[in-house]
């Protein structure tokens, strides 16, 4: 079947409101290439649960499209209309299955060399989408925290070293009641700004008490799915066959039932936190690389206007078999090696949330936890510069925002 | 972005010492020529598992390859740009490397490459025996990596392959917990494990090739601490017992960065660099190898842009993008210019044909060209 094709019976397995999102843009969607389509029907098809900021952006899109000329559709899909595609491809379920249909595409497009024209479709695709959809800055600026070093000693490296062209490097900063003085900060702009899903609290560890005015995902209340994941990891790969293909497109299907998460009413957040477990590589076993993979996720899909990530060292390096066996409760953790990790976490935070629109008034504090070190960047922060001023957590963020 | 990255190149090296130009040097292959030892012999190292510009040759992630930078470097000519067009997947992209072609094979299956393998060439060519050409590798997949399924050359044309791992397990009658960070294996897709190979062939290269007893193999394997390193005893012994004319390692600690750990990936750089100058020292003080080897060490391709949006920096290599496609090559041996740097990109398939002209050998089916400045 071609997108052409197309008919509102085809989305009959669609959650509720998908199934009314792609009924309702049939017109559009069945101008575009299969090199294409599947890509959005994957987005389409999640939509039932997906945070407010991506449903926006998504609608946006769909009527975007929509408005198209046939002369502007041709232009701006014919680099993908130039992708061949095999008659195995075609004949995936792609309107079921437009995530394997994708997998398979990306398979597909290395091994006959159109990954490279692919990519500049893609690019020309998004920057266009990016340019007629933009997103509106948030309503105050953004601002992310990322907390490093919890349990650490002294650090006789420099830290931030990637940051600190960017921002004003505090040396004397006062740690005394610094992850409350933080929660506070960022509880009263959820208080003052309350969107839903709009200020977020990550933690690698077990959480902080938090109010429940900010959304809080932690890799310590995950423990549970995180057991049962690797059990089912386990229990996979004895079967005869499995593959690492096969394997990946069986964890893509779980649903947070498959690992006996109890509902919570909110399948928002609870798909969002399987799909940290089950799409991000290293999470179910690094804390530190949960709490990186999470910020990221976050930041690219909800668009928080506040987001607080602290991490905590994650357990020494083993082989992957003991990793995967049965999870211990006290692990060895890696200070050192986990505070590098952090170091780098931090940086990718906030490259990630300069991607998102209002960059140019965003604001980002990393601190390392418990000492004096802090480094804050934002448009009242000369770049580069070093500061000696004593200040604690509070202080600083006046001086910041 | 191509410009970007063109102008970072020229960037690259400069805090090294005494390093030329290489486009300043009039080329002079007939005096370099002259200084080939005739019994010539190559040994290939990827630099594996993906390594970036910025954590290995780039001014801030020098620091992470000490050893190279004092002791290989300013010996050594150095290709800045080395462009890897295929399939970035490791054994795909090592077996591309090795056949000269943009291999399409699936990267998770033992399968053989499509194309004839350097092996296979110089073998044929040259009418050499099976135990002049030996490659060490990682254990997934890599057992298929020696020779093709090509019509005009296949089994038992290519070079003999010795995977560590696999003859680590089949030296234990039993896995002891002592020998587990041996044993790392596939951290791209961490979950699969191939097949192991037949132990009692497995234990009779320990014992007639190697000749090394089981008992002897796993003390030593004890003191070790990756399996790199394990590669690496194992090369010793090969250039020991063996003396192959090709021998090809591949390198894959690093690739350790898809668990997303930004210090483990770095401590697989600065593991793979001291391996690297271990290596070199060892060629240079055995006398099958001294003064007629060439080295090339090369990654076999980088990892993911910060800057991408695709990707996720360091921890894969999914985009495509340049800093993915875009690695480096040193070359150090008689005949190898010292302390040259060559800004003009040249490819991951054009190893092969360098190789042939090296060697002196036909690489028919190759599509790369020769690096003029290496034959």
């Amino acid at each position: 079947m071609l997108p052409r094709d197309l008919q509102p019976e085809h989305f009959r397995a669609y959650p509720s409101e998908a199934r009314k999102l792609a009924t309702e843009s049939i017109p559009a969607l069945r101008r575009l290439p299969l090199s294409f389509l599947p890509n959005l029907l994957r987005e389409i098809i999640e939509y039932d649960f997906k945070f407010p900021a991506e449903r926006a952006a998504l609608i946006k899109e769909l009527t975007s499209l929509g408005a198209l000329s046939d002369a502007q559709v041709a232009d701006l899909f014919g680099g993908f209309s130039r992708i061949t595609l095999s008659t195995q491809l075609e004949n995936v379920d792609w309107v079921n299955s437009p995530a394997q249909f994708v997998e398979q595409l990306s398979g597909h497009l290395w091994t006959t060399h159109q990954l490279d024209a692919f990519r500049i479709a893609a690019t020309k695709y998004a920057d266009r989408m990016n340019a007629a959809v933009a997103a509106e800055p948030p309503p105050i600026p953004r601002l992310g925290i990322s907390i490093i070093g919890q349990g650490a000693g002294s650090f006789d490296g420099p830290l931030f070293r990637k940051l600190r062209p960017y921002g004003t490097y505090f040396s004397r900063v006062k740690p005394d009641n610094g992850l409350s003085l933080l929660l506070d900060a960022v509880t009263a702009r959820a208080k003052g700004h309350p969107v839903p899903y709009g200020h977020w609290y990550i933690d690698g560890g077990e959480p902080a008490v938090n109010d429940s005015t900010l959304t809080c995902i932690s890799y310590g209340a995950l423990k549970p799915t995180r057991a049962a994941l690797l059990a089912r990891i386990r229990s996979e790969i004895e079967r005869p066959g499995m593959g690492p293909e096969a394997l990946r497109s069986t964890m893509a299907q779980l649903r947070p039932a498959d690992l006996g998460v109890h509902s919570t009413g909110n399948d928002v957040l609870e798909r969002f936190q399987l799909k940290l477990l089950t799409e991000g590589s290293g999470t179910q076993l690094f804390s530190t690389s949960f709490a990186q993979w999470a910020a990221r996720e976050v930041l690219r899909r909800a668009q928080p206007f506040t987001l607080l990530v602290r991490f905590a060292p994650r357990q020494r390096q083993k082989p992957m078999n003991e990793l995967l066996a049965a999870m211990e409760n006290q692990p060895e953790t890696d200070s050192a090696g986990s505070l590098v990790d952090e170091d780098m976490g931090a940086y990718y935070n906030w490259l990630n949330q300069q991607r998102l629109p209002g960059a140019e008034k965003s604001c980002f504090l990393v601190w390392f936890e418990d000492h004096n070190s802090a480094l804050a960047i934002g448009p009242s922060m000369p770049r580069g510069t070093k500061s000696d001023s004593e200040a604690d957590l509070g202080r600083l963020f006046t001086w910041l925002l | 972005m191509s410009w970007r990255l063109s102008s970072n190149r020229r960037e690259f090296l400069r805090s090294a010492a005494g390093l030329t130009l290489g486009s300043a040097l009039l080329r002079s292959s007939f005096a370099r020529a002259a200084n080939v030892p005739r019994k010539k012999k190559v040994v290939v190292v990827t630099f594996g598992g993906g390594a970036r510009d910025q954590e290995t040759f780039s001014p801030e992630g020098q620091e992470n390859i000490p050893n190279m930078m004092r002791d290989l470097l300013p010996r050594a000519t150095f290709f800045t740009q080395v462009v890897n067009r295929g399939i970035l997947g490791h054994y795909v992209a090592t077996a591309s490397l090795a056949t000269g072609v943009y291999e399409t094979i699936n990267n998770f299956a033992a399968l053989p490459p499509a194309n004839p393998t350097v092996f296979e060439y110089y073998r044929k060519d040259l009418r050499r025996p099976s135990s002049d050409a030996w490659v060490v590798a990682p254990s997934n997949g890599f057992n298929r990596i020696g020779e093709s399924n090509h019509r005009s050359y296949g089994e038992g044309t290519g070079a003999r392959v010795i995977l560590p791992k696999f003859l680590l397990k089949a030296a234990m009658s039993d896995r002891g917990a002592d020998y587990e960070h041996l044993l790392r294996d596939n951290y791209e897709n961490p979950y699969y494990t191939p097949e192991l190979g037949n132990r009692e062939f497995e234990l009779q290269q320990l014992e007639m090739i190697l000749k090394l007893s089981a008992a002897d193999f796993k003390a030593h394997a004890k003191t070790l601490s990756s399996p790199d390193e394990l590669s690496l005893y194992i090369v010793r012994q090969l250039i020991r017992q063996v003396a192959p004319s090709i021998l090809w390692i591949t390198m894959h600690d690093i690739d350790v960065a898809h668990a997303g750990a930004y210090s483990l990936y770095i401590e697989g750089i600065q593991r793979t660099d001291r391996l690297c100058a271990e290596l070199w020292k060892l060629l240079e003080n055995e006398p099958e190898y001294s003064g007629k080897t060439t080295l090339l060490v090369l990654p076999d391709f980088g990892r993911d842009a910060d800057d991408d949006a695709g990707g996720n920096g360091f921890q894969h290599h999914r985009t495509g993008d340049l800093a993915a496609r875009t690695t480096w090559l040193m070359a150090i041996g008689p005949g190898i210019r010292e302390g040259i740097v060559y800004d003009r990109a040249v490819e991951s398939i054009d190893l092969v044909p360098t190789l042939g002209a090296m060697l002196r050998f036909s690489p028919s089916f190759a599509q790369g060209k020769p690096i003029s400045e290496l034959v």
